[in-house]
């Protein structure tokens, strides 16, 4: 359970960065009406939907790490074979990079205005992120194809439930995705609530990525060399 | 320190909160059944709570008919008595408590104490609604499944829970219960987001953190762990899906089964333990949180006194919520871990006392000297005191390492957990009906109902599970169909049993009166006005009762003081209202 401690410590941290800020050592019952205890907001507020969206990475988060810290438990039993990784899968972490980097490039766009832009990366992004999924399913025949089954072993199985369930999470993506640019079809221009769309759509996109490129770390090994590391390192 | 303000201009805060656009129902349908409202949803997360309530209620009295007379009952036969402890314990937690706490007061209490207009994503909150409903048909189509719902025990701990010998175990029963708990989580986490963001962003003008109820501080705390603790359930359910249907040995060791080698191996059961009670010990305090701020303000209001140390309260609330993520494995005591492990968790549990112990003397101290009214509310929140110190008291004992290892899977376990997160949550549930349930219809509920309600819940519940602290004290184990004629167990233990059972029976039928009390106020009780109760929180200031969609009028409150303001020296009422501004020559000794 060690990832999830490590997990829920950052949690931690930010909470305890957050709640230093609201003056929780404030004495409510002698302030009466006073100004003192709210001022003009130095910079105006945080979308709502942003606090939503940073809500429910933690969420997700939680979700990964906890299933991390269930593979590297299962992962000390006896009946344990490590599975190959198909080359595909290189591809498909650099196209879900590229489908990152798409999605970063329609932000930029869309603070400067230039609609076409942002047509075009959200395009792009949305065809990468595709593609992505079509390369899983692929990597997924291979495997099955050279023989490495769903229930043959616990590696197999936490890797098709892995990369399924962050299949299923990049779907989901997708669809917001694709609403999204749904919404600029008819040739609008990018205002307000659509430019947040898309800035919401670009750090999911990210926070996937980057759960993508640790579970291929420890679908490769060296996530466990690491943990090993760490182990020595404490004992 | 006094009251006013130099000027009234100094007074308004800035607007920190935009009015949000609200959804505007068109039908009957989309203002009633489908709603965003998160009114509406919270009576139908309530209705559907208690609804499914009472099959688990109904459960508890056929377990407790087989415990008490073994034998005389030819339906119960021992599948079945598994099937009900199973169903009975993981309704009561999860699909009742829970889902009334957060779900049902949860989407009530929020948008109206801190002064908003709704949740802030109110299609997700339908959203919520729609799959809790979901999760409670797929969980009672298991009573209809070949085979029957599972019966594994409400920890589902494998491998027995996949194996033939327990029922459902090999048929639908056990894929039905991880189903419904799997949309249950989705359906809760879309909920969780909306109570979250909505404190965080929805609050009205002036409602700082500290300005609010321990109420909201209780529930959002709750929330908060429930989003992080609920995945670890997710995911064990879904590993435990896939040892089912697809064969995988995630939990699944290598077992021969009637003669038989399964196909799995190798799998680790203490990894699913490990993972239940990564979120089972946070679900303790998931439904014990909001009881704790619940009952603070109902304290406060019917004492008519300031709530003692509020800082402290909330502060307590914020650490046990912390702690109670890292004290998980001391319901793993007995599964064979590293004992050095045992004695980390037992510290960590035993440090929970403290910020616990704070908070039940600061309710003991807020009603000292207090101008106690024992109203329905005030009755069932002292019954919370009593009975979830009680509670806390033997967790005490189970904490200990070495006092657990004999007491464990007793039925000491069994009395420990009803009273500290089932009897005095529960408590908490009643007194807070009593006290919103004007709030919610425009209606008192029936004062002489809710006396003989209270009184036969809370004797009775005392009766029910005294006992059954000795019963487990001398050795009686728990999950037992029946006990034999086993040499250590004196025939004291039949006949408290027995005793235990008609109690049971008693008490369960008290609440049919509360339920008959429900429906006949909602026609017939007394016309409750705007604020009965004399309290200062929001929700007790809307400008119509029930709260219209949308809460406020055109303007939403402003807030300039604490909820807490009872009996202030000075002050032309004993209540001021945390909407009031500040008034002229009314001052006040620092607190």
């Amino acid at each position: 359970m060690s990832v999830v401690l490590v997990f829920l410590a950052g949690i931690a941290a930010i909470v305890i960065w957050w709640i230093s800020g609201q003056r929780l050592t404030s004495k409510p019952w002698m302030e009466v009406g006073t100004l003192d205890d709210i001022q003009e907001p130095a910079k105006p507020p945080i979308p709502t939907a942003k606090v939503g969206l940073g809500i429910f990475l933690a969420v997700v988060g939680a979700l990964f790490s906890l299933l991390a810290s269930a593979y590297l438990s299962r992962m000390g039993g006896a009946d344990w074979w490590a599975i190959p990784i198909p080359r595909l899968l290189w591809v498909n972490t650099a196209v879900l990079i590229v489908s990152c980097a798409a999605l970063q490039w329609a932000v930029v766009q869309a603070r400067r205005g230039a609609d076409d832009g942002v047509r075009l990366g959200l395009d792009m992004a949305l065809a990468t992120a595709v593609l992505f999924l079509a390369g899983q399913i692929v990597a997924w025949l291979q495997l099955v194809a050279e023989g490495y089954v769903l229930a043959d072993n616990p590696a197999n199985s936490f890797f098709y439930m892995l990369t399924g369930l962050h299949g299923l999470h990049i779907v989901g993506g997708i669809a917001v995705l694709a609403r999204t640019r749904v919404r600029l079809l008819a040739g609008g221009t990018v205002s307000a609530r659509p430019r947040l769309g898309i800035e919401l759509c670009a750090t999911y996109w990210h926070f996937m990525l980057v759960v993508w490129l640790l579970l291929f770390a420890l679908f490769t090994g060296w996530a466990n060399d690491f943990v090993d590391l760490c182990r020595q390192l404490v004992s | 320190m006094v009251d006013i303000p130099t000027s009234v201009g100094d007074v308004v805060p800035p607007a920190e909160v935009a009015d949000v656009e609200l959804y505007h129902p068109k039908s009957w349908w989309t203002k009633y059944v489908f709603s965003q409202d998160a009114k509406i949803i919270a009576v139908q997360y309530a209705v559907t709570a208690f609804s499914i309530g009472f099959v688990a209620l109904v459960l508890s009295w056929l377990i407790r008919l087989q415990l008490g007379f073994p034998g005389y009952f030819s339906f119960i036969d021992a599948d079945h008595y598994y099937q009900f402890i199973t169903m009975h314990g993981m309704i009561m937690v999860i699909y009742l408590l829970t889902a009334l706490f957060l779900g049902g007061f949860g989407n009530y209490l929020i948008p109206l104490m801190v002064g908003a207009r709704d949740m802030v994503f109110p299609y997700a909150n339908m959203l919520s609604y729609w799959l809790y409903l979901l999760a409670v048909i797929v969980l009672v189509a298991g009573f209809f499944a070949p085979g029957g719902p599972t019966g594994a025990g409400w920890t589902l701990y494998p491998p027995q829970a996949l194996t033939s010998g327990t029922p459902g175990g090999r048929d639908w029963g056990i894929i039905l219960m991880l189903s419904s708990l799997i949309i249950f989580i989705i359906g809760f986490t879309m909920g969780g987001l909306n109570y979250v963001v909505t404190v965080l962003q929805g609050r009205a003008r002036g409602m700082t953190l500290m300005r609010m109820p321990l109420t909201v501080w209780g529930i959002f705390t709750a929330t908060v762990m429930a989003l992080l603790a609920f995945p670890a359930l997710f995911v064990a359910a879904v590993m435990m899906l896939f040892d089912r249907l697809l064969g995988t040995s995630f939990f699944m060791p290598a077992i021969v089964e009637m003669g038989e080698q399964l196909k799995s191996e190798g799998g680790s059961p203490i990894l699913f333990q490990h993972l239940f009670w990564f979120f089972g010990h946070p679900e303790v305090y998931i439904v014990a949180l909001p009881a704790f701020g619940i009952v603070s303000d109902l304290i406060s209001t019917h004492a008519r006194k300031n709530i003692f140390g509020y800082r402290m309260m909330v502060w307590a609330i914020v650490i046990i919520g912390a702690l109670s993520f890292v004290v998980w494995a001391h319901h793993m005591y007995v599964s064979g871990m590293n004992p050095n492990f045992g004695f980390f968790f037992a510290t960590t549990t035993l440090i929970i006392a403290v910020p616990t112990a704070i908070k039940v003397y600061n309710w003991v101290l807020t009603l000292w000297r207090g101008d106690i009214h024992l109203t329905l509310p005030m009755l069932f929140a002292i019954g919370f005191i009593v009975t979830f110190l009680n509670g806390g008291l033997t967790g005490l004992f189970l904490g200990n390492v070495v006092v657990d290892v004999p007491l464990s899977d007793t039925m000491f376990v069994v009395a420990h957990f009803h009273m500290v997160m089932g009897v005095a949550p529960i408590m908490v549930v009643f007194g807070a009906i009593y006290h919103w349930y004007p709030k919610v219809t425009g209606r008192m509920l029936d004062e002489v109902l809710g006396r003989i309600h209270f009184w036969i819940t809370f004797v009775g519940a005392y009766a029910i599970f005294f006992p059954m602290h000795y019963v487990g004290l001398v050795g009686v184990p728990r999950r037992y169909f029946e006990l034999g004629d086993t040499v250590f167990i004196p025939p004291s233990v039949h006949t408290l049993n027995m005793f235990i059972s008609v109690a049971a029976l008693i008490v369960g039928a008290a609440q049919l009166v509360f339920l008959f009390n429900l429906v006949w106020s909602l026609f017939s009780g007394r016309q409750a006005g705007g604020n009965p109760w004399r309290a200062t929180t929001l929700e007790w200031q809307t400008p119509q009762t029930p709260p219209a969609h949308g809460n406020w009028g055109k303007d939403l409150p402003i807030v300039y003081r604490w909820a807490y303001d009872y009996s202030v020296p000075g002050a032309p009422e004993d209540f001021i209202p945390q909407n009031q501004p500040p008034m002229a020559g009314l001052s006040r000794a620092p607190a």
